[in-house]
C-alpha cells in the first residue's frame, strides 16, 4: 500500500481509456447477469441456500477440512497444509522439483496470485505459464489484474496485439478472434508436453473429496487433465460440506459471474483415476490469513465469497476507479472487506472507505454477504485498532463535548455562522475538497424560538 | 501429521469459539421448484443458444457420417466401448486406448456419448465411463460430436447432481464450445477446448 485507495483512485480516474473500458464491461455483464438471474424462478431461495451452505461450512470448518483431507487421501491424492503463502508456494515448488520439471502450466487462480506463486516459482527456477487468455496478456506485459473475472479488461485490443507481437513474435491483427487464435497456437504445445499442472479450485467437497474448477476457455481442462502431476492450491474457505451442495453453487456461480446459464466447462475430479488424467494429485490447503478473517464474527461472512465478481460490476466506485486502485488481487466491494482482513487492517486501512455504502453489492451477492455492514464494522475496527484516521476521531470527540452542553452548542452555532467554527477549518478539508459546505442559516432555531416567545 | 496441519486446525478452532456446541455441521437441504416444460426440447434450445449445432437424429449412424463429412472429419477418436449402431460408415474410427496427447491432437475429431444432460442449462455431462471416454479424448481434438439419448435428459442442475451422487467421476460438464470474453468482452467461440461442438439427440 502506498498512500492507499484515495491516492490510487485519483490516478485511475484520470485514465479515460480505463473508464471507457470499464464502463462498457460492467454495463454489459450487468445486463447479461440480470437476464439469466431473472429467468430463475427461485433465485432468492438459491441465494438463501448458498449462504447457509457456506455459513455451515465455515462455522464447522475444522470438521469439514478433516473430512476433505480424508476423502482426498482415500481417492489417491496427497494433502498439504500451508499456514501462509510461502509454505504453499514451497509445496508447489517441491512437487515440480520432484518431477524434474522447470516449467508448469497454470490455470487462472486468484489464490495463487494472492500468494505470489509465479514469482516464488521463478525464484526456485521454475517458470509458470499462465494459460488463461487474460492472465497470459497480464503475464506477458508484467501487468496487474484489474477484475476478478476479466483481469485484462483495462487493456484494449490494439494494446494486446502489440503485446503479442513484442512478446510472442507473432504478427496479428487486433481482431479478438485472431488474438485468441494466436494464444491458442502459442499454448497448444505447452498443454501437450508440460508435465506439471497447477490450478486453484472453486469448490472442494468435504464429503467426497471432489475438487471443482469452473471455467470457459478449456485451459482449465487442459491443465487438470493432460499433465502427469496436478497441484491445486485451495484456500481453506473453499470447502463445501456435501456433494449435493454443488446443486446450489453450480446454479449461483455462472449466472452471477459471466451471466451465463452455465459456463462452458466444469471439471470435477476426486484424487486420481486409472488411465484418465494425472497420475498424481496434490491438494495444498492454504490458510494465509483466512483464520484471522474467521475469528471476526462479523467479518467472517466475507469468506463465503465464491469469487463471481457480480459486486464489482454493480459498484459505482469500482466502475469509475477500476481494480488497480484497490492495490490487491481482490478489487471492488469484496476486495474492500477481504483485503484488509487478510492482510491485517494496518496494511490496508483505507479500503473500508472505498465505498458509498449504496448496498448494490449486497443485493447481487449470490451468497448474501452483507458487504455494507461489514464495511461499517471494519471502519469501526480501523478507528479503534489502528488509530487512523485521527482527524475524524478528534473531530467526533470535540462534537461529543459540544453536544453535551447547551452553552457550548450555542457558542459553536454562533461560531459556525462566521465560518470559523472548529469543523469548518482544516479538519473538514478532506470532506470539502469535493463537496460544498452548506451555508449556516443567519438565525438558529433556538434564536428564532426565543424571539418569537418574547 | 505436519506442524502446519495442527496449527491451521488449531487456529480454525480458536476462531470458532463462538459457535455453540451441538450445532449441526451440515446445511439444511434445498428443494428445486417443479418444472412444466419438455426437457428434450428445452435442452435442444439451450444448446443452440451456445452457438453449438444441435440436431435430432433417428438414423444415428448416417447422421454422424453426414456431420463428419460436413466437418471434414476423416479420422475420429472414439471410446473403445462405443456401441456398434453409433459407428458411422465411411469414417475411420480410432479407438482411444490411452492415446498420447500428440496422437489425439492429430485426430480430426472425437465422437462420444455422455452420462446425462441438463435441459435448463443446455449442458451434457461426461463421466469418464464407457460412453464418455477419457477426458483427454473430448478435449484435445478440435471437434466434439456428442450423442445424447432422450432418456438421459434431466430438467435441472439439481437433478443432475443428485443422479451423480455417490459416483466418483471424473466429471466434465460441457455447455457449448469453449469460449472467452477476455478481450474487450467480445465473445470469441473456440479457445483451447474443441472449437466446434455438434450435439446429436437420439433414442
Amino acid at each position: 500500500m502506498k498512500e492507499g485507495f484515495p491516492a490510487a483512485a485519483r490516478e485511475a480516474l484520470a485514465n479515460s481509456q480505463l473508464r471507457r473500458n470499464l464502463g462498457h464491461a460492467t454495463s454489459t455483464i450487468r445486463a447479461k447477469r440480470a437476464r439469466v438471474v431473472g429467468e430463475v424462478p427461485d433465485w432468492e431461495a438459491l441465494r438463501e441456500a448458498g449462504a447457509e451452505i457456506k455459513d455451515r461450512a465455515l462455522r464447522h470448518l475444522d470438521v469439514h477440512l478433516e473430512r476433505l483431507e480424508e476423502a482426498v487421501t482415500r481417492a489417491g491424492g496427497t494433502v498439504h497444509w500451508a499456514r501462509d503463502g510461502a509454505e504453499a508456494c514451497a509445496a508447489v515448488a517441491e512437487v515440480a522439483r520432484a518431477h524434474g520439471s522447470n516449467e508448469v502450466i497454470k490455470v487462472k487462480s486468484l489464490a495463487s496470485d494472492e500468494i505470489g506463486l509465479n514469482e516464488a516459482l521463478e525464484r526456485a527456477g521454475i517458470h509458470a505459464v499462465e494459460t488463461d487468455l487474460a492472465e497470459l496478456i497480464i503475464q506477458l506485459d508484467d501487468d496487474m489484474q484489474s477484475h476478478i473475472l476479466v483481469p485484462a479488461i483495462h487493456r484494449n485490443r490494439a494494446e494486446i496485439a502489440q503485446i503479442f507481437h513484442r512478446e510472442l513474435g507473432v504478427d496479428v491483427s487486433d481482431v479478438p478472434a485472431e488474438l485468441t487464435a494466436a494464444a491458442r497456437a502459442h499454448l497448444r504445445a505447452k498443454f501437450l508436453s508440460v508435465k506439471v499442472g497447477v490450478s486453484g479450485a472453486n469448490f472442494a467437497v468435504a464429503e467426497t473429496g471432489h475438487v471443482v474448477v469452473v471455467e470457459s476457455e478449456g485451459n482449465g481442462r487442459m491443465c487438470t487433465t493432460l499433465p502427469e502431476v496436478l497441484v491445486s492450491v485451495v484456500g481453506i474457505e473453499k470447502v463445501l460440506p456435501r456433494w449435493r451442495d454443488l446443486e446450489v453453487m453450480l446454479q449461483l456461480l455462472p449466472r452471477s459471474s459471466t451471466g451465463e446459464r452455465m459456463n462452458p466447462y466444469t471439471s470435477i475430479w476426486s484424487g486420481v483415476s486409472d488411465g484418465d488424467g494425472p497420475r498424481e494429485f496434490h491438494l495444498v490447503l492454504l490458510d494465509g490469513g483466512r483464520t484471522d478473517v474467521l475469528a471476526d464474527e462479523v467479518g467472517r461472512d466475507a469468506l463465503r465469497c465464491i469469487r463471481c465478481s457480480a459486486c464489482l460490476n454493480v459498484c459505482p466506485v469500482y466502475e469509475r476507479t477500476g481494480g488497480h486502485a484497490y492495490e490487491s488481487i481482490y478489487p471492488g466491494p469484496i476486495g474492500a472487506i477481504l483485503t484488509p482482513q487478510l492482510r491485517g487492517l494496518d496494511n490496508a486501512p483505507t479500503l473500508p472507505w472505498a465505498s458509498s455504502l449504496c448496498g448494490a453489492c449486497y443485493e447481487v451477492c449470490p451468497v448474501k454477504i452483507d458487504i455494507p455492514s461489514i464495511l461499517v464494522h471494519l471502519r469501526g475496527r480501523v478507528v479503534r485498532e489502528t488509530g487512523t484516521p485521527p482527524t475524524e476521531r478528534v473531530a467526533m470527540a470535540a462534537m461529543a463535548r459540544v453536544f453535551a452542553s447547551r452553552r457550548a452548542y450555542e457558542a459553536a452555532q454562533r461560531a459556525a455562522r462566521f465560518g470559523r467554527g472548529p469543523l469548518a477549518g482544516a479538519a473538514l478539508r478532506p470532506w470539502t475538497r469535493s463537496r460544498e459546505l452548506p451555508e449556516p442559516p443567519s438565525q438558529t432555531f433556538r434564536e428564532w424560538w426565543r424571539e418569537r416567545g418574547a | 501429521m505436519s506442524a502446519a496441519r495442527d496449527e491451521v486446525l488449531a487456529r480454525v478452532r480458536a476462531a470458532l469459539r463462538d459457535v455453540p456446541a451441538g450445532e449441526p455441521v451440515e446445511p439444511p437441504g434445498y428443494e428445486p421448484p417443479a418444472t412444466g416444460y419438455d426437457p428434450v426440447q428445452r435442452f435442444a434450445e439451450r444448446v443452440a443458444d451456445y452457438q453449438a449445432t444441435v440436431r435430432e437424429a433417428d438414423d444415428l449412424a448416417q447422421t454422424i457420417a453426414r456431420v463428419c463429412g460436413e466437418q471434414g472429419a476423416n479420422r475420429v477418436g472414439v471410446p473403445p466401448a462405443l456401441p456398434a449402431e453409433w459407428r458411422p460408415p465411411g469414417v475411420e474410427l480410432v479407438e482411444d486406448r490411452g492415446l498420447s496427447p500428440q496422437a489425439l491432437d492429430a485426430l480430426d475429431g472425437a465422437l462420444t456419448g455422455c452420462a446425462l444432460a441438463i435441459a435448463e442449462t443446455g449442458t451434457f455431462v461426461l463421466d469418464g465411463a464407457e460412453r464418455s471416454g477419457r477426458r483427454a479424448l473430448t478435449l484435445v481434438p478440435d471437434l466434439h460430436i456428442c450423442i445424447v439419448e432422450r432418456s438421459q435428459v434431466v430438467a435441472g442442475v439439481s437433478d443432475a447432481i443428485r443422479a451423480l451422487e455417490g459416483r466418483r467421476g471424473p466429471f466434465t460438464f460441457v455447455s457449448g464450445p469453449s469460449a472467452t470474453s477476455d478481450i474487450e468482452l467480445d465473445r470469441v467461440e473456440g479457445v483451447h477446448g474443441p472449437r466446434r461442438l455438434e450435439v446429436l439427440i437420439t433414442g
